[in-house]
């Protein structure tokens, strides 16, 4: 049984169909990428998972539950948190208070301080910074805050909205090799890019969205030597 | 010269923490909702209002003051829950017509009432009582004025910053789709902003109206306008800067009006000038002053996002 499993999926925004019937699953203990043009659903699909939008029609399941018609207070609970579009920090809270919200729903306090001092380990830069407000961190630190603040949340499922985007080339890089450290951890990573080539590089499994529909699926090397990816995605020319 | 200028500072002091008290409320439902609730004003009224009849009802004054309190806090809770929650996505504008409809229904129904007659609000002892400090004979009023209202803006400072709910309060003001993302409930951190805004509207009715012996349908508006003016003079949303504000124009109101007096005393002029007819004019005219200056407010919210 996969851990996450759409199916059908309608999501229309005032009589516009976002999304148009998509599905796709992400197994336990993988990298799963949904790659696509701006505009192709992403997003969409990932804020309708966390109930931040309602589905018109189709079901989302959760380690075998449906959790279509959950509100997005019990979808936290149920396991699956996200790392939003542009980090969405708390500015005005500290790096310390930013990684306690996360942990806002949990009642286990002892367990609390060591996922903390986990996510410092991890996120060394975070730890420096501790008392420092969340809005004066540079774009990098500020994703790695907010990923680390998913983790307070103890989910089973992360979802990541874009998280390279508007970040310098040596900062995407090491996002990326904090995306693989949370799979070694056993953490199942769900992930939007328009980074197509390290996206596909990252992931297990991926699939592709157009307008609203999945087109494309495969493992990552297998989209990878895909003509069609190469040419729309990853800006290589067909012989 | 302190002698002729004492009495008024005192008053004015008195009077800026009950206009603090009423601030804290606009400034706290404007952080978090974007919102300035007209109906705080009456919610203060209302208070007042609450006192009078339930202390005529011959409840003793231990019993009536919790229930006033705790009435003043549920009626913020419900106007919240009936007139804003439903129009949470609505356009802001649509929520600002809904808080001046509850300020109308809130007088309306008051006047209903009591038949639009003044209401003589119950003699406190203690706090009726009078006291002399240097020299200025005064109510006790006013001198627990200013140290309550200062007990309960820390306290208040101190539930924000160092509680879960306060920081759940800070996270909302700043994004409610992340917070929601958080586990937050929204609709549960408004309610508290509401309670605590109402509540201490609530313990400002029962400092002002002592000193002012009588309540009547109206007599929220010119406080809770002049509260607005303080909270948005302190700049609005900021909590320490309501006030501030609200004291700074508690006692520039109360020195205008003395003003003749002083002016007398100190020889400068011969004889009255009939200057604290001005007193209402000054406090917005320095609101003016003031917004042109610093556009934010005293205490406007500094800018920290980084994109």
């Amino acid at each position: 049984m996969s851990l996450l499993k759409v199916t059908d999926l309608v999501v229309s925004y005032g009589g516009i169909e976002a999304l148009k019937g998509i599905d796709f699953e992400v197994e336990q203990g993988q990298i799963v990428t949904l790659i696509g043009a701006n505009g192709a659903g992403k997003s969409t699909t990932l804020r309708t998972i966390s109930g931040l939008v309602k589905a018109a029609d189709g079901r989302v399941y959760f380690e075998g539950r449906d959790i279509t018609d959950y509100d997005t207070q019990k979808i936290v609970e149920t396991g699956i948190a996200m790392v939003p579009e542009g980090r969405r920090v708390f500015p005005n809270l500290t790096v310390l208070e930013n990684l306690r919200i996360g942990a806002y729903l949990r009642k286990d306090k002892d367990v609390i301080e060591e996922d903390i001092e986990y996510v410092y380990d991890l996120f060394p830069r975070l730890r420096e910074r501790s008392w420092q407000l969340a809005g004066t961190l540079s774009g990098g630190e500020q994703q790695m805050l907010a990923v680390g603040r998913a983790m307070m949340t103890r989910p089973k499922l992360i979802m990541m909205d874009e998280p390279s985007l508007g970040l310098a080339p040596l900062v995407v890089k090491d996002i990326f090799r904090i995306i693989r450290t949370l799979k070694d951890t056993g953490m199942t990573v769900l992930l939007i890019e328009q980074n197509a080539n390290a996206a596909l590089h990252t992931c297990d499994y991926a699939y592709v969205m157009e307008t609203g529909r999945i087109t494309m699926r495969g493992t990552g090397e297998e989209l990878l030597a895909s003509e069609a990816i190469q040419e729309a995605y990853l800006g290589k020319k067909s012989q | 010269m302190f002698q002729t200028i004492f009495p008024y500072l005192l008053t004015g002091i008195s009077v800026g923490g009950q206009y603090a008290l009423i601030a804290i409320g606009y400034t706290m439902v404007y952080g978090i909702l974007r919102l300035i609730n007209f109906a705080h004003g009456d919610v203060f009224m209302v208070a007042g209002i609450l006192m009078v009849y339930i202390v005529a009802s011959g409840a003793p004054l231990y019993v009536s003051i919790p229930v006033v309190l705790i009435l003043t806090a549920l009626i913020g809770f419900v106007i919240e829950r009936v007139a804003y929650k439903p129009l949470r996505s609505a356009p802001r504008m649509s929520i600002m017509i809904s808080a001046i409809g509850v300020s109308y229904t809130l007088q309306n129904l008051v006047l209903y009432i009591t038949g639009g007659l003044n209401q003589f609000y119950p003699k406190i002892p203690f706090i009726s009582d009078s006291v002399t400090i240097f020299g200025a004979t005064t109510k006790m009023v006013t001198v627990i004025t200013p140290i309550l209202t200062i007990v309960l803006v820390v306290a208040l400072v101190l539930l924000i910053n160092h509680t879960k709910i306060g920081m759940a309060m800070r996270a909302v003001s700043k994004d409610f789709e992340t917070s929601q993302l958080m586990g937050i409930k929204i609709n549960n951190v408004i309610s508290v902003t509401f309670v605590i805004g109402s509540f201490l509207a609530g313990v400002g009715s029962i400092l002002y109206f002592s000193n002012y012996t009588t309540v009547i349908q109206t007599s929220g508006a010119m406080p809770g306008l002049k509260a607005f003016v303080a909270a948005v003079f302190g700049g609005i949303g900021s909590i320490p800067g309501a006030v501030v504000g609200a004291f700074i124009i508690g006692i520039c109101e109360s020195i205008i009006k003395g003003l003749d007096v002083i002016l007398m005393k100190a020889g400068l002029t011969k004889q009255m000038l009939g200057l604290a007819t001005f007193s209402d004019a000054f406090t917005f005219a320095l609101l003016i002053v003031i917004l042109i200056a610093k556009p934010t407010g005293l205490f406007g919210e500094k800018i920290t996002d980084k994109v």
